[in-house]
């Protein structure tokens, strides 16, 4: 302290307004120790890329192209169909958003426009309570009841895992997002926009569904897109509840048990106490994962920019 | 003149007979019962999905509640020893793990994007990384754990161990814990930054003083959520190679020796092995329901708590 004195006799000086340079040095290396810590988000980056593009081209290299277009899922045999697992995700994934799609976007509508703001405090919660839910959960919850309570009963499917209940499952998972998202996205339509369309004699719900659905469709698009990647790499609920434990035939029934992408990875993973088995089995994980990880990072991308369109437009 | 009274009287008759039309709106009620009906088919599910649970797991948790805290995993769902302290070991570590990385990193980089970084692409970029980690699979960290914390660096943490473990965790709520301590911490009002610096704070007692005790209670939800949804997340430790079958050990919480010993166990791992031996021995998935209550406890009050934490003070500040 004693240096940033001034000394009445001597008067001011620019030495005197300087900072303490051992205060100064002690600022500086708080800075810098804090941009470390923003920099470690790009070394997992890049260790994520590294990690998935190192094994998974060893096995691009030395994989037999044939055992990569087959009948199913057999790693252990050297039969890599990755048709298998893609065509479950997909059908997993155009489950779930048949279930998440109407029930989040109803929620979230009723949310932003309808509910009075002492519903909204009580509903709201209990949705992000659901959203809270861990996966094993709703996966143990779509094998033991969705499974026979629905799959069974409405659909004349197994009491057991299918590619349905898995589905459903996941769907149920990601509700919370699609009505947080979508809810967001409809509270920053602006007001005046309301207020205008109700001023020209339009009902509530032409107000809605002309007025300020249109007005968040970036948003909307957001939600959906951000659901599709979610659902895409959701694990537990397609692990525990899709109806296939170690290996898949080739499916695309979705009463039947079938391995997705996610579930092929764990099951691999799960199987023996290392990955080990017919040479490429190892890194045929992370070739899958190479792949789950570019369609998702690039749905990602996309739903980024549709966010940043909403915070423009408004 | 006269014409223009005519059409003046018209729309004043046609005005009143609509205003007096009492005729409901009955296509917008049907739309707001729709509206209601998706938000309580949702709620509903929850309420089953809990009954469900509880009701499942009702011989275990009233039978022998001690029993299933204190007692290990067996290969058969009627042994009396069978229980859930293996898992909860493992998870208490995790949660540890955690607490110790992502929170004063995720913490550190949130104040340093918040508060140091220069808005320019450089920034926007380490910002788009940050979202982007957030929406990546988690199965895909287990990937990443399963490769650099198995095998590369495997003589460091002891290969499938509860180090290795706890690293990937804290690695996939790391984005999570940035992204709210962000928004926590952008909601400091200007002024009371400015009044900081106008009696003669430096910039990191600007932030010790006024930011942090502002943003608070925003970062401290943030740790929370992602807590929670550290505790809960499986696919990433079977892959990282959390133990199939009988586990040998049956460790204390504070056996430091334990963390990276090449088993472990967590909560929601022994809830997939017992729904998976609830095939050839279906009394396992009673045994599974139970562990499913003692994982809900924990994560329905954390999350129950950062909500209430948020609009309580939401509220207070308006």
């Amino acid at each position: 302290m004693t240096d940033t004195r001034v000394d009445p006799a001597e008067g001011f000086s620019v030495e005197s307004l300087a900072a303490n340079p051992r205060q100064a040095r002690k600022e500086r290396l708080i800075r810098d120790s804090l941009g470390a810590t923003a920099l470690v988000s790009v070394l997992i980056s890049g260790l994520i890329i590294w990690s998935l593009f190192s094994e998974a081209w060893t096995f691009m290299v030395e994989v037999d192209w044939g055992a990569v277009w087959d009948i199913g899922w057999f790693p252990r045999r050297g039969i890599y169909d990755i048709k298998t697992l893609i065509v479950a995700s997909l059908i997993i994934t155009g489950i779930a958003m048949i279930v998440a799609g109407p029930l989040g976007l109803g929620a979230a509508i009723y949310l932003s426009e309808y509910a009075r703001p002492g519903v909204r405090r009580t509903l709201k919660p209990i949705l992000e309570i659901l959203a809270g839910i861990p996966s094993v959960v709703l996966g143990f919850f779509a094998l033991e009841w969705i499974a026979p309570n629905v799959v069974k009963t409405l659909f004349g499917g197994p009491a057991a895992g299918s590619l349905l209940a898995a589905g459903i499952g996941v769907g149920v998972l990601v509700v919370p997002l699609v009505a947080s998202i979508s809810e967001d996205a409809m509270k920053a339509v602006p007001m005046s926009l309301r207020e205008a369309s109700s001023g020209l004699g339009a009902r509530k719900i032409t107000t809605t569904v002309r007025v300020v659905l249109p007005a968040a469709v970036s948003g909307l698009m957001a939600a959906f897109i951000v659901a599709i990647s979610r659902a895409l790499g959701e694990t537990m609920v397609v692990f525990m509840a899709g109806g296939a434990a170690q290996t898949a035939v080739y499916t695309h029934d979705p009463l039947d048990g079938s391995l997705t992408m996610t579930a092929g990875m764990t099951s691999l993973a799960r199987g023996t106490d290392s990955v080990v088995g017919e040479g490429l089995t190892f890194q045929s994980l992370f070739f899958v994962g190479l792949v789950l990880f570019i369609v998702t990072f690039g749905l990602n991308l996309v739903a980024d920019r549709f966010v940043h369109r909403v915070r423009e437009q408004y | 003149m006269a014409k223009a009274r005519l059409i003046g009287d018209r729309t004043n008759k046609m005005m009143v007979q609509a205003m007096e039309r009492r005729a409901t709106d009955v296509r917008g009620r049907v739309f707001q019962i729709t509206l209601l009906t998706t938000l309580l088919i949702s709620l509903f599910i929850l309420g089953v999905l809990i009954v469900d649970v509880v009701v499942d797991s009702w011989g275990v948790l009233t039978g022998r509640p001690g029993g299933f805290l204190a007692g290990t995993m067996r290969s058969l769902s009627d042994d009396p020893k069978l229980g859930v302290h293996q898992a909860l070991v493992g998870t208490f570590w995790i949660a540890v793990f955690v607490a110790v990385l992502a929170f004063p990193i995720g913490i550190g980089a949130a104040i340093w994007l918040e508060e140091y970084a220069l808005k320019n692409r450089f920034t926007r970029f380490i910002e788009l990384n940050i979202r982007n980690l957030a929406g990546v699979p988690s199965i895909v960290y287990g990937l990443l754990g399963l490769f650099l914390f198995v095998k590369s660096l495997g003589d460091l943490t002891g290969g499938k161990s509860i180090a290795a473990a706890g690293i990937t965790l804290a690695i996939l709520v790391l984005p999570i814990v940035i992204i709210t301590a962000q928004e926590a911490i952008r909601a400091v009002p200007q002024g009371l930054k400015e009044g900081a610096y106008g009696v003669g704070a430096t910039k990191w007692t600007m932030i010790r003083s006024q930011v942090l005790p502002y943003a608070a209670p925003g970062i401290f939800t943030g740790t929370l959520l992602s807590m929670s949804r550290g505790i809960g997340e499986a696919a990433p430790l079977l892959l990282v190679g959390a133990v199939t079958g009988r586990l040998g050990s049956n460790p204390s919480f504070f056996d430091l020796s334990a963390i990276n010993a090449e088993a472990f166990m967590a909560m929601p791992v022994i809830i997939v092995e017992w729904v998976q031996n609830s095939g050839r021995d279906p009394g396992f998935a009673e045994a599974a329901a139970a562990a499913i209550v003692v994982l809900l406890v924990f994560v329905i009050l954390m999350n129950a708590a950062a909500i209430f934490l948020r609009n309580h003070f939401e509220k207070k500040r308006g």
